[in-house]
């Protein structure tokens, strides 16, 4: 029954950490267009938070630089259980044309375990939504 | 009592995360150092393994709000060692979509002005008819964000009639939408009041730290590269360079809202004489062995791009000045005798990025060495506490 109850607000209200770990920015203004009126994640209950304390999901774009990579798994450590990381964009997927750049790590999945690839160069907001749509379904 | 806050480095929102680091002496701020690197991907050495084809697809990645201004840079830069010249239709269609994205980058600018001011409606409002923009550029090029419509020696892409037809009806409406804007300014002493005076940069400091783009025309300096140093068909399309002698947060609104304006005019001019003829021609593969410099005014600012060439179908070198980088230095005056609870918005009026996600700031006690860490959020509840006890700026008013 707890368990339930749960699980649907979980379902509910997922808020969501934006996190750059190197990105070129474009992957971000679509994620932030994804929450403005046009396409309004935020009626699946979707919320931006600015910190990772708060957050569910763990919305992650860029190739990871070396700087970034304690901070990206410091931040991960930070989000409570149970987490998701949802990598959108063809450099959180593989480091798109940053790839074999001395300085990138070449995707999240090399540093911290990934739920959900949104691909897309950048992601469309429609692809966003569509996938954190498909992650509540996995829930 | 002194205080030491560093601010970054992780600046998700940024094109090129920094780290500042602040003196503070009770809320007033004495100094701000500035560290960079924390975005560096390498982009000049990787251009360095790509034919020139190939770069003009990675300097579009370089940034991807002012993804059209690097690629066209580097497309001019290149364009001077093969010695082409673009033909004319291919020009103007080039600057058609470097004028919709700088209105695309400063309504963003402004959404996000609007939301580090507290003024969370008016950042909706922009941001949905920024929409209109984006469906016009995806119908030009046939993506959202990076356009690609740039190639060596003209554009990729042809316009045809029903497409002119649909940006001239679109224009009429974000026109409509903008003066709105402008008016809103008039009626929202709350917000006027909260930009005037924040963020001061003198015309002197301007001139003095290379100030670029809005930042240094919101302080009455009138440098425009497309009026300075005219590119493709600037030099005969006639527009204003708008400034601003608020020097303050509230200039940098106002210079914003009205190129916004200025763009809509250039791109109707541009649509109502677009010529005809083909938008490319066929260009060498290698250009002969030199150097060549290209200048672009980019929505933030100037953005230039150096290349030289050894002969092969790989540059030897690019180097990207990017505008934000022009502005840091005028950055920190503006920072300096501001108040701590002003960083985001004076951070933001230079318009590094928006996409405000997690941005966190380390207040260090200098006596005992305490370090506190807030994030962005906190600082915005620290701003609106302060704002509610200040008394309204009411003799500010909205110069229009």
């Amino acid at each position: 029954m707890l368990k339930n109850i749960v699980r649907w607000s979980r379902k509910k209200s997922p808020w969501i950490l934006h996190l750059n770990s190197g990105a070129c920015n474009a992957c971000d203004i679509e994620v932030v267009a994804a929450l403005t009126p046009r396409f309004d994640l935020e009626r699946l209950g979707v919320l931006l938070k600015a910190t990772p304390r708060h957050a569910d999901v763990i919305i992650a774009t860029g190739a990871v630089t070396r700087q970034m990579k304690d901070r990206l798994i410091r931040i991960y450590e930070q989000v409570p259980e149970p987490k998701f990381v949802v990598a959108v964009g063809a450099c959180a997927m593989s480091g798109c044309v940053y790839r074999g750049s001395y300085n990138m790590m070449g995707g999240i999945d090399q540093v911290i375990p990934v739920n959900l690839y949104v691909p897309g160069c950048p992601a469309r907001p429609d692809a966003i939504l569509d996938g954190v749509v498909k992650l509540l379904g996995t829930l | 009592m002194k205080y030491s806050v560093p601010i970054g480095p992780q600046h998700p929102a940024l094109k090129e995360p920094i780290s500042l680091r602040m003196t503070l002496d009770g809320e007033v701020i004495q100094d701000a150092d500035i560290r960079l690197g924390y975005n560096h991907r390498g982009v000049e050495k990787v251009a360095e393994g790509k034919t020139y084809l190939q770069n003009i697809y990675l300097t579009e990645r370089i940034c991807g709000i002012c993804s059209h201004s690097h690629s066209t840079c580097f497309v001019q830069g290149v364009e001077k060692l093969l010695e082409v010249e673009p033909p004319r239709r291919g020009v103007f269609i080039r600057y058609l979509v470097s004028e919709l994205e700088r209105v695309h980058s400063h309504l963003l600018w402004l959404g996000v002005a609007a939301h580090e001011a507290g003024f969370d409606s008016l950042f909706m409002y922009v941001w949905r008819d920024r929409e209109l923009i984006m469906d016009l550029l995806e119908m030009i090029s046939g993506n959202r964000v990076h356009y690609a419509i740039n190639t060596l020696g003209g554009v990729r892409r042809d316009l045809d009639e029903g497409q002119v037809k649909k940006i001239l009806d679109s224009l009429a409406l974000l026109r409509k939408q903008s003066e709105y804007y402008l008016n809103i300014g008039a009626h929202e002493p709350s917000f006027v009041g909260r930009l005037a005076g924040v963020g001061l940069l003198t015309k002197e400091q301007a001139v003095d730290l290379c100030a670029v783009g809005p930042t240094a025309r919101a302080s009455d300096v009138p440098i425009d590269v497309r009026k300075d140093d005219p590119y493709g068909m600037y030099g005969e399309t006639p527009f204003e360079v708008c400034t601003a002698d608020t020097c303050d947060v509230l200039g940098r609104t106002v210079v914003r809202i009205k190129e916004v304006l200025v763009s809509y005019d250039i791109i109707e001019h541009l649509m109502r004489n677009l010529p005809a003829g083909p938008v490319a021609i066929r260009t060498p593969r290698r250009p002969k062995p030199g150097e060549a410099v290209a200048r672009y005014e980019a929505p933030r600012g100037e953005n230039i791009h150096y290349i030289k060439s050894n002969g092969t179908d790989k540059p030897e070198r690019l180097k990207v000045r990017a505008p934000t980088l022009g502005n840091y230095a005028a950055t920190v005056e503006m920072l300096k005798s501001g108040f701590l609870a002003d960083i985001p918005l004076i951070f933001a009026a230079i318009d590094p990025c928006i996409c405000c996600a997690e941005r966190t700031a380390t207040l260090v006690d200098a006596r005992t060495g305490e370090e506190k860490t807030v994030n962005f959020s906190t600082l915005r509840a620290l701003a609106r506490e302060r704002w509610k006890n200040a008394p309204l700026k009411k003799d500010a008013v909205w110069p229009f």
